[in-house]
């Protein structure tokens, strides 16, 4: 099977985040035809569309749709933006491409900004991860040497200026309008959307953002043809999808594998299970898509419409593999946790739902549960869904729900004895 | 207030910047304040927004609203334990735990000395590494209890950055 072969090709070669290593791997070589020949902005949102293309960062938007919507000839500066606030638990892809590859990220976003006109831009990283912002900047710093950034990049009338702007602890921040509130040195507080960032993104200018695994997948479409990548998967799902597959596997990693390719391979890919266990369910998508049972995910390619017909959503790829020494409740309490600490408090459902859901499963993981938690949980789950500004909630409440509809008896167990079902492992 | 260094830092960051944004520098600036002067004081977080020409509100808001920020002192070396579900389900529990052990405190505390806080942050971003932590600028992953031990002796040492 073709893997590894896209955004993590150079992954093993020495010192692969340096600019003379990534430009004696054909580094740079589409940006200097794109710009040089030159290919028209048209075409490339053209090969974009045509690549199947859809966003990384989780939400699964089309790309070259995206791109399309930068309006044109406005006055004042048009930003391209890059998300690198990875925060959902379970999802540590990005974090592997700018470690191992920050040019083939830079490439990507220079042949975007072409595209769209777009003048400056900033990488927002996550301010946890200070060994892959040392080494961006020093990618930025190499290309802004060798004339790749700034003015009239390879001596042509096109300009960019990129930066990282460093977050500082907040997983809102990867909601896209919470991140320019951030990048705008406020609270990262979500945006009511409409207006969307392509007419009113950063300063109140036409944006666009994208995740980091989106822009590193650029240079190689553009080179070799959108139908080249829409290829490698299948319609609807093109291309190749990194896969951070983590939990109960012996050998949790980032695998770039083809869209569609059956779970059961990630799976032994990462090493399979541990010996004499069973797989009870997987959240295929980090932990705000719902959960699926072992075996319904034994029958499941992974691609964003198998994933759906599963229950759930493909998200950013974050494959997180529980096993059947796990105690779902006591799990699942953990995941309400992060949801409680991570609201940031605007909308009112948010605020205080992420905290019910979490004290109701805190009383029931700790022996106080009462026979009409679970429905009070279902309840909540409903009066916060669809009530808010952005997905948070909603993906606080999906595992909650989920592993109720799918581990209903071990819930009940938990209320009735005061105690776990399972008694081994990490439960 | 600030050292020389420090100033020269917030002066690259504010470059990044359009002339009339001066505000996008606050995160960076609070951030660089913070690692010059070891937390963010009251006095600290009014001179970084005189600093920008901003209202003091704006940098106590963004001060209180993000994790990375310490509005109290620190140890030294501020260990924080991932506890997020990858790290959960790799036994990051019995991480923390070991570490309140060997700490002799409890997580949010710091060691009478000064030399350790211990915290436990939701996701890091390196659940491949499961169990994982973070002491000041690094990451530290797979870890076992014995990885533990020998990390805390080379901090204990005078260690900044151990392997």
């Amino acid at each position: 099977m073709w893997v590894n072969g896209v955004t993590l090709q150079n992954r093993g070669l020495e010192d692969s985040h340096r600019l003379a290593v990534y430009e004696a791997s054909s580094g740079y070589r589409t940006l200097r035809e794109v710009l040089l020949r030159p290919v028209a902005p048209e075409q490339i949102i053209t090969e974009m569309k045509k690549s199947g293309l859809r966003g990384r960062g989780g939400a699964g938007f089309p790309t070259g749709l995206k791109w399309s919507f930068m309006p044109k000839g406005v006055t004042g500066t048009k930003y391209l933006l890059c998300n690198a606030d990875e925060g959902e638990p379970g999802t540590c892809k990005d974090r592997d491409i700018m470690r191992y590859d920050p040019h083939r990220l830079i490439e990507g976003m220079l042949i975007g900004a072409y595209a769209m006109g777009a003048r400056a831009g900033y990488i927002y990283i996550r301010g946890e991860f200070v060994e892959p912002i040392h080494i961006v900047e020093a990618a930025l710093a190499e290309a802004y040497e060798a004339g790749l950034l700034g003015n009239h990049i390879l001596g042509t009338g096109f300009s960019f200026d990129l930066h990282v702007h460093r977050g500082a602890g907040a997983y809102i921040c990867g909601e896209e309008t919470a991140l320019m509130e951030s990048i705008e040195g406020k609270k990262g507080q979500p945006r009511f959307k409409p207006p969307f960032p392509a007419s009113y993104g950063l300063y109140g200018q036409p944006t666009t953002i994208n995740n980091v695994e989106t822009f590193a997948s650029v240079p190689d479409i553009i080179s070799k043809g959108g139908d080249w990548f829409l290829h490698l998967g299948k319609p609807n799902n093109g291309g190749t999808k990194i896969f951070s597959v983590t939990g109960h596997v012996q050998r949790p990693g980032n695998y770039e594998v083809p869209m569609g390719t059956p779970f059961k391979d990630l799976l032994a890919m990462a090493g399979g299970l541990f010996p004499e266990r069973k797989l009870k369910a997987v959240i295929p998508g980090g932990t705000s898509t719902p959960m699926v049972a072992g075996e319904v995910m034994m029958d499941t390619t992974m691609d964003y419409d198998a994933i759906s017909k599963a229950g759930s959503a493909l998200g950013a790829g974050s494959v997180i593999v529980m096993d059947d020494s796990v105690c779902m409740v006591k799990t699942v309490e953990r995941i309400a946790r992060f949801y409680m600490h991570e609201s940031c408090g605007q909308c009112t459902p948010c605020r205080e739902g992420m905290g019910w859901l979490w004290r109701v499963m805190h009383r029931i993981e700790h022996g106080q549960g009462r026979e009409e938690d679970l429905q009070l949980l279902l309840d909540v789950g409903a009066r916060i869904e669809g009530r808010t500004i952005c997905a948070l909630a909603d993906g606080g409440v999906a595992p909650v729900v989920s592993s109720i509809r799918l581990f209903r008896s071990e819930y009940e167990y938990h209320i009735q004895h005061k105690r776990c079902l399972v008694t081994t492992g990490a439960g | 207030m600030l050292s020389e260094q420090a100033l020269t830092e917030i002066a690259r960051e504010r470059a990044k910047y359009p002339e009339d944004r001066a505000q996008s520098a606050l995160l960076a600036a609070l951030r660089i304040a913070q690692e010059d002067q070891g937390f963010l004081a009251t006095e600290v977080m009014d001179y970084v927004a005189h600093l920008l020409g901003i209202e003091p509100i704006r940098a106590y808001e963004v001060a209180t609203f993000y994790s990375m920020y310490d509005l109290q002192p620190v140890g030294r070396h501020k260990i924080c334990v991932c506890g997020s579900v990858s790290c959960f389900l790799r036994g990051s529990d019995q991480i923390l735990a070991h570490l309140e052990e060997q700490l002799g405190i409890k997580v949010g505390e710091t060691t009478p000395d000064g030399l350790f806080t211990l915290r436990e942050v939701e996701c890091l971003g390196a659940c491949l590494g499961a169990p994982m932590m973070q002491v000041g600028d690094r990451y530290y992953e797979n870890l076992t209890k014995d990885r533990v031990d020998s990390i805390l002796a080379a901090l204990r040492e005078g260690g900044d950055d151990v392997g």
